[in-house]
């Protein structure tokens, strides 16, 4: 299936558009026409979220994001605990622990210094719940109109353990795919606000620190292969960067896919399909068969993995594709988003 | 979700899968008119689960891709224009006009803002009444009511700097254009319920008795569907060709009074141009002479663009099933999802994107059968399976 949006866009674009942030198709074209040949040099042919660098005999995890949320306060968080989690968890997909971070803040002229308190005191929190400490940071203030209020870019860095090694080329026909928990939840909470939309009840975005899960995960065995946070474009955009990386299909049944009853009922009004809404606080591991079982209890022990679950895994058929089982016994292609998601006309 | 559960229930879907098996004794081709219903086909994978007696073929009922090229391009030039704020679907944005679309309009400065009722655009004319506000009225029977009680509005609220950019169109002059073709194939239709629970059924009776289908009021959920394939099937093979009611939840013979009360009193119905199939008598709606000063065309003088498809799209042909999507040259070529040429590829719901999708999964998966739509005389191999079975998770 393509991202149920009904058009498709164009491509060679001469500018840039909303959905070259998107996370899925058009960012990829992006790196890979434009900044990737501009800086050259081998580490980004990886597109992971976090590079691994070797300094001395260490082995270090290096991820940067920035963070352009509106509202900046939202069900379930704050721009403040997205910028901590959002690179904290880019880290925890290489299997490191974040250990310290840096912390941008550009600002908008006019913006109320309480506003500005209130994001750095979440921020600051949310790096005492994931174990990290800020250690560096700038501020930067642009005109009135040139800015959303808050822009923040965090960077981060972590040690990677010996023996993990956790790369989209390791994954091989056979590995069973485990989705941490609910999806959907953060970009429901995020539309329902921006958006003044209502869905009968509260959708809280799932904005938390992964490390602590993953190390629990990496407690049963190194040798798990790949882990991806969902975050922009969603589960799809994940299984789809996997499968294209590993050159293996993968194959979900859709209804272990674990969506809360009110991310369903508001996809099903928007015309939104879940798989491509963005999560913070989940994660996608493929496993080697014979561990998945141990991983699973290891994460369902875990509070942020309590509603973890199987989903599908990986094939020798159709490589580089996801395709979804659906409830009644048909097959579609789950594809990556081309941009944004939009809700359907009808 | 209560009352949407029940429509997936796998269960019942098999026992209406056995109930179709049990009833067809030869092919039939059936056309879903709307582009929700092909959506859920496609999504729930319901093509690949009926018997390969039975053809859907899917319908021009998906308002984004029936949108003429012609109207996307006054759109572009209305949005780029300065003081102006262009208010539209989400899915709006995306749709290719001649060489760009309204996405690159917001990036070159236009102020193109997505909303999710027209009646928020409408406030957004309220909140800045020294800018022209304008909303892209499209879509089929269902958008029409809101749009035209928005305008209704702006009248009654002397909300002078709201417009309406409109393209509506209607679906049963579409149906008896599509009969009419003398390479029609469609045996039997399964009409828009969501379309049917505004205008009513009124006028399909005769559609039916014209061209001797059968035209069955379908909802757009799975067991909906099946159920709709089931009565359709049952009606062709008994030889009856009549209009039934299979979204009773939702449908009534009249319809809804008051949102066609509203209609006539904002809009009247005039020629339109399909994208894809061209244009189709009395096909859709315009603004009536009374509400002409909120005609965006009328406003920002755009009545003179004209736009012409691609010749090499065959689209219209396979709108109406006469053409498979693969036997078209472009298609897979010069035409794909990510570069199309023409409705039937533009929209995830249109037959070419579709099957471009299961020939893709054919492709990578030998003996994947494609829809049915799309369905060679090469077999039916067996489908993906995802088992878990044999794994410890099981």
């Amino acid at each position: 299936m393509l991202a149920w949006t009904c058009p498709t866009p164009l491509r060679d674009r001469p500018r840039i558009v909303m959905g070259h942030g998107g996370g899925g198709a058009l960012s990829a074209e992006l790196i890979e026409g434009v900044f990737a040949p501009a800086y050259g040099g081998p580490a980004l042919a990886h597109t992971t979220d976090a590079a691994e660098i070797r300094i001395g005999g260490a082995r270090l995890a290096f991820s940067t994001d920035s963070f352009v949320v509106r509202p900046l306060f939202f069900p379930g968080g704050s721009i403040g605990d997205l910028a901590v989690n959002g690179t904290v968890n880019d880290l925890a997909m290489s299997g490191a622990r974040a250990s310290h971070l840096s912390c941008g803040f550009i600002l908008e002229e006019g913006v109320e210094t309480d506003v500005v308190a209130r994001v750095a005191q979440a921020l600051g929190a949310a790096a005492r719940v994931a174990g990290v400490q800020v250690v560096t940071g700038d501020t930067k203030v642009v005109e009135a109109g040139h800015g959303d209020g808050i822009y923040i870019n965090t960077s981060g860095v972590g040690l990677i353990p010996d023996g993990v090694d956790l790369r989209p080329q390791r994954v091989v026909p056979g590995d069973v795919v485990i989705v941490s928990g609910p999806i959907g939840m953060h970009g429901v909470a995020i539309m329902s606000v921006r958006e003044g939309l209502e869905f009968g009840v509260e959708i809280t975005s799932d904005c938390a620190p992964l490390g602590g899960l993953v190390e629990a995960m990496l407690a049963v065995t190194r040798d798990l292969h790949v882990l991806r946070d969902p975050t922009r474009g969603g589960l799809a955009a994940s299984l789809n960067e996997i499968a294209a990386a590993s050159g293996t299909g993968v194959v979900i049944q859709e209804r272990a896919v674990p969506v809360p009853e009110a991310v369903g009922n508001a996809c099903a009004v928007l015309g939104l399909d879940p798989m491509y809404v963005a999560n913070e606080g989940k994660l996608v591991a493929f496993v080697p068969r014979e561990h998945a079982d141990a991983v699973l209890a290891a994460m369902r022990a875990h509070p942020l993995g309590a509603g973890a679950a199987v989903i599908g895994e990986a094939v020798e058929t159709h490589p580089g594709m996801v395709v979804a089982r659906t409830g009644l016994g048909g097959t579609r292609v789950v594809d990556m988003p081309l941009g944004e998601q939009l809700p359907r006309i009808c | 979700m209560k009352y949407i559960d029940e429509f997936q229930n796998p269960d019942l879907a098999g026992r209406l899968l056995d109930e179709i098996r049990a009833t067809v004794t030869r092919p039939w081709a059936l056309m879903e008119v709307c582009g929700g219903q092909t959506h859920s086909i496609i999504r729930h994978g319901i093509d690949q689960l009926l018997p390969p007696e039975i053809e859907l073929i899917h319908g021009p009922g998906c308002p984004v891709c029936v949108t003429p090229l012609e109207m996307i391009d006054k759109a572009l030039e209305i949005a780029s224009r300065p003081g102006v704020i262009f208010c539209s679907f989400g899915d709006m944005l995306r749709v290719p006009g001649t060489g760009r679309d309204l996405f690159q309009v917001r990036g070159q400065g236009g102020d193109v803002r997505v909303v999710y009722s027209p009646l928020d655009a409408l406030r957004i004319a309220e909140q800045n009444p020294d800018r022209e506000v304008v909303f892209f009225g499209i879509g089929f029977e269902t958008t029409a009511p809101p749009n035209a009680m928005t305008v209704h509005q702006a009248r009654k609220r002397n909300i002078r700097n709201f417009s309406l950019l409109v393209s509506h169109v209607r679906v049963p002059p579409a149906i008896d254009a599509i009969m009419r073709s003398p390479e029609c194939r469609v045996q039997g239709f399964l009409a828009a319920g969501h379309v049917c629970s505004v205008m009513g059924t009124a006028e399909y009776p005769e559609l039916a008795r014209r061209h001797q289908v059968p035209i069955v009021v379908t909802g757009f959920e799975p067991l909906d569907i099946l159920e709709g394939v089931r009565r359709t099937v049952l009606q062709l093979e008994r030889g009856e060709r009549t209009v039934e009611n299979a979204y009773q939840r939702a449908v009534t013979a009249e319809g809804n009074p008051a949102a066609q009360a509203m209609l006539s009193d904002v809009f009247e119905v005039a020629d339109r141009a399909w994208r894809g199939i061209g244009v189709i008598p009395d096909s859709g709606w315009r603004l009536s002479a009374r509400y002409r000063d909120h005609d965006a065309e009328h406003r920002f003088s755009v009545e003179g663009i004209d736009t012409r498809e691609p010749a090499e799209c065959r689209s219209g042909e396979v709108l109406q099933g006469l053409l498979k999507p693969n036997e078209c040259e472009a298609f897979g070529t010069t035409c794909t999802p990510r570069s199309p040429l023409g409705a039937t590829m533009v929209s995830s719901e249109g037959a070419c994107a579709a099957y471009y999708l299961y020939r893709r999964l054919d492709a990578g998966t030998p003996g994947q059968r494609p829809p049915a739509s799309a369905r060679t005389a090469s077999g039916t191999p067996s489908p993906v399976t995802a088992s878990l079975e044999g794994s410890p998770l099981a």
